[in-house]
């Protein structure tokens, strides 16, 4: 745990410096789809409602965790400064998991902002927007997971940026339009990619009426990702130290 | 009676036995390299630029895995587990870019955390090393806007946190000044006398490798070509002396003492380096004070071998070693 407190506490002193920035794109990307798409939903269209904010509230986690950290990680492969944690004994999972959480704390406000004023804008209830509180940490873990093996594995850090903004890309895109009016073949994508049990969390909070079992079951796919995006980052981190 | 004490055991701090590496695309970086290093003692790798001496230590920490041989650290086996050695040693690579955004004060607790120090021992540590090192009143400056010597030394601060029974340091004082160099050779004669840590110091200063190290291992195009204290290894050219001649336009060529000295010569510019015999020196010497090739000449040394000459005489093909 220090030394997770200690990763954490450095690389937020780091980021810190771009926070600014950090949480204006963030945000306003998000919000931007919010407002674009409110000229185009029905006012009747509920779940079209829901699954737009839920989208545009994971993809500002996504635009972090996939594509900062896709480059973040990146980059320190490609001026190796990966050594410097390889001969510290913390492990490459902890220093990714460290490393998204600091870029994560940066994402609260954006995420909460896009998730209050979609459900304003959208007319949705408020009442369960606490489960973005579950959604957050877990839907960054496994996307930063993602993104940090897309860093990591790239041969070269432009193509680590690349990736990760066409990971982003497919988030909101996967995100945003309502299962039922994508193609076949794009719901099984849908269906496999680690965002979308996020969204659906998120998207199933802003009903009057809670179904439990579904929440759990979405989460605890994140949940599961989460852990096998991590160790996939982890033995990337491995990889990537020896390449 | 006479008692002799015994000598107390030499301890095997660095064990490394046959370590090969070849990089993709087919060069050998190291061939078959064996060494070892005992506790307590500042053990040089001295080396041309390409030498394989990065490789080298990057195998030694277990970041990289040898195609054969292995690396045994305080009698644990190591090899390719950066993990398990990181336990025992402290690295410091040529460049640090992971810190580079922190502040000094940041960087070097965080590292003393992640090495298993608590926040109050960070931080206690980190306060006492900055003043070693003179780095206090930088305490709160982000690496990147340090000056380039400074941010050595502040990385090099980040490596010592912790206390290490084993450092392991890439071309520490590259870019320092003097005396910010003679502070971190200090720094590690201290940590050696006062806790028996054994330091592994890649160089490719010669002033550097002679005034710091114990002993050294000379490495040229992956190989160690030579293994020993500096002071052994100078005596394996000793009748040796190096004239260095400076030329205020061309030389006279046509001289006959200028022409021999020219077939024996380093050549860079106006600048010839020879390493002769002393007696070889001295007539060279007295013919060119006494000639007219005099008036030519802008400047003239005479110096005893260094380990740079070592290198050169044992075949060693670079041409970049430092002398200063």
């Amino acid at each position: 745990m220090n030394s997770f407190l200690a990763l954490y506490a450095g690389q937020v002193s780091r980021v810190r410096a771009a926070r600014g920035p950090l949480l204006f794109v963030a945000t306003l990307q998000s919000v931007g789809i919010l407002l674009l798409l409110r000229g185009v939903v029905d006012e009747g269209s509920r779940t079209t409602s829901q699954q737009v904010v839920a989208g545009s509230t994971v993809l500002v986690v996504a635009f972090v965790a996939l594509n900062l950290l896709a480059q973040r990680f990146g980059m320190l492969r490609g001026t190796g400064a990966l050594d410097h944690f390889a001969t510290l004994p913390v492990s490459g999972g902890l220093v990714v998991l460290a490393t998204a959480a600091s870029y994560a704390t940066f994402t609260i406000p954006g995420a909460v902002v896009t998730g209050v004023l979609g459900s304003l804008l959208y007319g949705l209830p408020l009442g369960h927007l606490w489960v973005l509180a579950l959604v957050l940490p877990l839907a960054g873990a496994s996307l930063a997971g993602l993104g940090a093996c897309l860093g990591l594995l790239a041969p070269r850090p432009e193509l680590a940026t690349v990736a990760g903004q066409l990971g982003m890309s497919g988030v909101l895109f996967l995100g945003i339009i309502p299962e039922n009016r994508l193609p076949g073949v794009v719901q099984a994508v849908r269906a496999v990619v680690p965002s979308t049990y996020a969204t659906d969390a998120l998207a199933s909070s802003f009903s009057r009426q809670l179904d439990a079992g579904l929440l759990l079951r979405d989460l605890g796919v994140c949940f599961v990702v989460a852990v096998v995006a991590l160790s996939l980052a982890s033995a990337a981190f491995r990889r990537a130290v020896r390449a | 009676m006479t008692v002799t004490a015994a000598a107390p055991p030499r301890t095997v701090a660095v064990s490394v036995q046959g370590l090969r590496r070849t990089h993709r695309g087919g060069v050998l970086a190291t061939d078959d390299i064996s060494f070892e290093a005992v506790a307590g003692e500042v053990f040089g790798l001295l080396g041309p630029n390409g030498a394989g001496k990065t490789t080298l230590v990057r195998l030694l920490v277990g970041v990289l895995r040898p195609d054969a041989g292995r690396v045994t650290l305080l009698g644990r086996e190591v090899t390719a587990d950066s993990r398990a050695a990181s336990r025992v040693l402290a690295y410091l690579a040529q460049d640090e870019p992971a810190l580079n955004e922190l502040p000094v004060g940041l960087a070097v607790e965080t590292t003393g955390r992640l090495r298993g120090l608590s926040k109050t021992d960070a931080r206690t540590a980190t306060t006492s090393l900055l003043d070693e090192l003179s780095l206090g009143a930088l305490r709160d400056r982000p690496l990147c806007k340090l000056s380039g010597g400074e941010r050595r030394l502040a990385q090099v601060a980040t490596c010592l946190v912790g206390d290490r029974p084993l450092l392991v340091l890439d071309e520490p004082t590259t870019g320092l000044d003097v005396s910010a160099r003679r502070a971190v050779w200090e720094v590690l004669r201290r940590r050696r006398t006062e806790s028996g840590t054994t330091v592994v110091l890649v160089t490719h200063n010669v002033l550097e490798a002679e005034q710091v190290l114990d002993r050294v291992a000379v490495l040229d195009r992956g190989r160690v070509i030579a293994c020993d204290t500096p002071g052994r290894l100078k005596a394996l050219v000793s009748d040796d002396v190096r004239l260095d001649l400076v030329w205020r336009d061309e030389p006279p060529l046509d001289d006959p003492v200028v022409a021999a000295l020219a077939a024996r010569s380093e050549i860079a510019g106006r600048r010839w380096s020879a390493r002769l015999t002393a007696a070889d020196a001295r007539e060279a010497l007295g013919n060119l004070t006494s000639g007219s090739a005099l008036a030519a000449l802008d400047d003239f040394t005479l110096a005893t071998p260094t380990l740079e000459d070592v290198y050169l005489a044992l075949g060693g093909s670079g041409r970049d070693l430092e002398r200063s």
